[in-house]
């Protein structure tokens, strides 16, 4: 639309906007995490939420307790391979547009339990992560950062066309394959949909 | 509270046929140790409870510690005939201590404010005979730890009221704290220079054939 035009009209007391724009203002403002925390994490993703660093200034101080009214999962602090299946159901519970991010050392890659017999290897070998916020624990203010990424993220994305997010996609998932408890690992490993092991050879 | 051996004495007299050992402790200000034989470890745990000198009434921490198989290589001289002479030679003998998986109990009173005596149990190896008696009847503070240590090293507790996995899951069938606990191949490459997560890195990353 015609920049002219646009000042033009709204000195006549209206305004034009794109239904996109529009739609993904009202979206990114009004972001309703899901409220769980998994361990060290979630006592700084409360902190931000609080009245000190108040999250609420960014429209997402609504923690829901339940995954269907939620639409962001912070996944905050180490994903126990006994807890991943959990996490993965919760998340396949939510509806879409649903956005998830990574808080922490342990959820983006095990943290240092990453040698560990019983913590999971970062939790986007089974969910599409959007944001990574790294950090042992991050302070709220790196909490809120994310959450402003997020919002950018959100703001940019189209309603049509061929760069239109997944859940705007027909045939796309909006769930993704919970894992077993096996004999001796989670099975599978991880969900190759989302995450693949990265490949390298080691130099002798 | 009185020396270990006072302790040890005063058992023996009051439960016949217990076979008992001070194990010493070889770092300084750590106590020394009772081992405890299996069939009769319920009954001094009650003893120690239930003795009015002793009064040992909280079990403050119980662990599961896994010894594995010793080897060890001994030169033995050996006479061999060579040409009708007979020479000594140097051989090397490999002897084989089992293994076993062993529990240890940190008991307190909290009535007479003394503590802890240490008490040991050990299994019959680390396969088969892995069942001990379980104090849980005696010391409510040792259920879940015994049910930790059953699910991380494997020792089956005799009369542990619920004696399910605790940190790991139903169906899960290795004992990650063991020694010999290989686990899952899922390693992830990490610049580090540290040795062993070197070594794990070769195996899990087999090198590019050595003629390119």
């Amino acid at each position: 639309m015609d920049e002219r035009l646009r000042s033009e009209l709204s000195r006549q007391g209206v305004v034009a906007i794109k239904l996109e724009t529009l739609y993904n203002w009202g979206r990114k403002n009004s972001l309703w995490p899901l409220g769980f925390g998994l361990a060290c994490c979630a006592i700084e993703m409360i902190a931000a939420s609080m009245a000190r660093f108040d999250l609420s200034r960014f429209g997402a101080e609504v923690f829901r307790p339940s995954p269907r009214q939620a639409d962001l999962m912070i996944v905050a602090g180490t994903v126990t391979k006994k807890m991943a299946p959990q996490v993965v159901r919760l998340y396949n519970q939510m509806p879409e547009p649903k956005y998830v991010i990574a808080m922490g050392a342990c959820a983006i890659s095990g943290g240092p339990f990453k040698q560990g017999y019983n913590v999971l290897k970062g939790i986007d070998r089974y969910l599409p992560v959007d944001v990574h916020i790294p950090g042992c624990p991050p302070k709220p203010e790196a909490v809120i950062q994310g959450l402003m990424l997020l919002q950018d993220l959100i703001d940019g994305q189209k309603l049509t066309g061929p760069g239109r997010p997944r859940f705007l996609k027909k045939g796309e998932p909006s769930d993704f394959e919970v894992p077993i408890e096996g004999a001796h690992d989670l099975v599978p490993p991880y969900n190759a949909a989302v995450w693949r092991p990265c490949k390298i050879t080691i130099d002798e | 509270m009185e020396s270990i051996e006072q302790i040890k004495l005063r058992i023996e007299q009051a439960i016949p046929g217990v076979i008992l050992e001070i194990i010493a402790n070889g770092s300084p200000g750590n106590p020394a140790s009772i081992r405890v034989d299996p069939e009769h470890a319920l009954a001094v745990a009650r003893f120690l409870k239930d003795d009015g000198q002793l009064r040992l009434d909280y079990a403050s921490n119980v662990t599961g510690v896994d010894w594995p198989d010793k080897v060890a290589q001994q030169t033995v001289k050996v006479l061999k005939m060579v040409d009708g002479v007979e020479k000594e030679f140097d051989a090397k003998v490999e002897t084989r201590e089992p293994g076993f998986l062993e529990a240890v109990y940190h008991l307190y009173s909290m009535e007479l404010k003394h503590g802890p005596l240490v008490l040991r149990m050990r299994t019959g190896d680390r396969a088969g005979q892995t069942h001990l008696p379980s104090l849980t009847p005696l010391y409510r503070s040792a259920d879940f730890q015994e049910r930790e240590i059953y699910d991380l090293y494997g020792i089956i507790f005799d009369g542990h009221p619920d004696l399910r996995r605790l940190l790991m899951w139903e169906g899960f069938e290795d004992h990650p704290m063991r020694k010999d606990y290989a686990e899952p191949d899922d390693y992830e490459f990490e610049p580090t220079a540290h040795n062993q997560v070197l070594a794990k890195a070769r195996r899990h990353y087999p090198p590019k054939a050595s003629n390119g």
